[in-house]
């Protein structure tokens, strides 16, 4: 994908070490990616520094928040060195969701700017529009493949330059796997009451039909990946 | 044995666990994450999935065992367990951890306790595939060979 050069995420020299929290290289995008998994951590992080991100990894929605400076234990002090460019965190955690980590994100006035994305096993229509109604900028189905990854980078540089309109237009685009691209958005999210459980109990959803069909649509996109070049 | 025989028996073996449902398309993803930099990271993933998953199995074993089951902490490990399988490709896991949360949420115990063997079966089986897997590498490797990368068309 071509993106003009003042793109430096682009480059993929060194091993950016996640954790160098002295160094604030504004030209790197700095995200903090928060789940409970510690296998998905590991994939999460691995995925973000391939695509030149510095990256922190958390466990929870709580250890987010302490990371930002949003918890209320703590005060909130400059956290300079910290800047985040990009919140990507799952939604069934246990204690915190990633759904009330994003409308505590939201509803902070030094944090609401920072973009969040989701990530879920479940593809269910509902939650995906609970998590855009409360700002999200974009909902991942898990597992999480490069390709992923390397979208929601590519539209958050290029957001930089060409504002809101884009970004959203791209939005429904690939939420839209399945090709239908009318947005049913008027179609209200389905009563709170089935997810509102989630907070303290792990999130029980039933997979939703529309499962297959995004997962054949994403081994299509895989195989583009097996065939291209590696770098 | 000559490298080349080993690294050909390698890419067989890997084609086969895909063919049988072993391992899918996401475990493609993790190999392609891995390179010079990295060159281990996929055993390091797998060994993640391995520490986890066992954790996981034997919460599953005391959970299901109590007099007075507790669906709800059942589904959260089988949730879990169900989240890392997916992640690093392990098919047949994640499916049957599919069928394993429906008999969660209509509290079946004695579905459970089917899949619960089941997905213990399963977990080993694949275990043990990816650990031969591993061992096929590391024979490649120490012969100064290169791991040769599988294509697949899906």
């Amino acid at each position: 994908m071509a993106v003009n050069g003042a793109v430096t995420w682009l480059r993929r020299a060194e091993e950016i070490d996640g954790y160098d929290l002295s160094a604030s290289d504004s030209e790197e995008v700095h995200v903090l990616a928060v789940d409970d998994s510690l296998v998905d951590r590991k994939v999460i992080e691995r995925l973000l520094k391939i695509t030149s991100c510095k990256v922190t990894a958390v466990d929870s929605g709580r250890r987010a928040l302490q990371f930002l400076g949003l918890d209320e234990k703590k005060e909130a002090n400059g956290f300079d060195g910290l800047k985040v460019d990009l919140i990507i965190t799952d939604y069934c955690m246990p204690g915190m969701t990633g759904y009330e980590l994003l409308k505590k994100v939201k509803e902070s006035s030094a944090f609401r700017e920072i973009p969040v994305v989701i990530m879920s096993s479940e593809n269910v229509i509902a939650r995906i529009d609970r998590c855009l109604e409360e700002g999200a900028e974009d909902f991942i189905v898990k597992p999480v493949k490069l390709s992923d990854v390397k979208r929601i980078i590519d539209y958050m540089t290029t957001d930089f330059r060409e504002g809101e309109e884009r970004r959203r237009g791209i939005n429904k685009r690939k939420l839209r796997d399945d090709g239908d691209g009318d947005g049913d958005r008027s179609l209200s999210s389905s009563p709170p009451s089935t997810l509102s459980s989630s907070s303290t109990a792990p999130c029980s959803t039933s997979t939703s039909p529309l499962d297959s069909p995004t997962r054949r649509l994403k081994m299509t996109s895989f195989e583009e990946h097996i065939f291209a070049d590696k770098k | 044995m000559e490298v080349v025989q080993i690294q050909r028996r390698l890419v067989d073996y890997t084609k086969s666990l895909f063919m049988e449902g072993f391992l899918d398309g996401q475990f493609l993803q993790l190999q392609q994450l891995q390179d010079e930099s990295n060159p281990d990271f996929v055993v390091e993933v797998v060994s993640l999935f391995f520490d986890d998953s066992e954790k996981l199995l034997n919460e599953l074993t005391i959970a299901l065992d109590q007099p007075n089951v507790d669906f709800k902490k059942v589904d959260g490990h089988v949730h879990q367990l169900k989240g890392s399988s997916s992640s690093i490709g392990a098919q047949r896991v994640k499916n049957v951890c599919i069928a394993f949360r429906n008999f969660c949420e209509v509290q079946n115990i004695e579905g459970c306790l089917t899949c619960l063997q089941q997905v213990k079966q399963e977990y080993y089986l694949v275990k043990n595939k990816l650990e031969t897997l591993f061992r096929l590498e590391q024979q490649i490797v120490a012969s100064g060979g290169s791991i040769p990368m599988i294509e697949m068309g899906f």
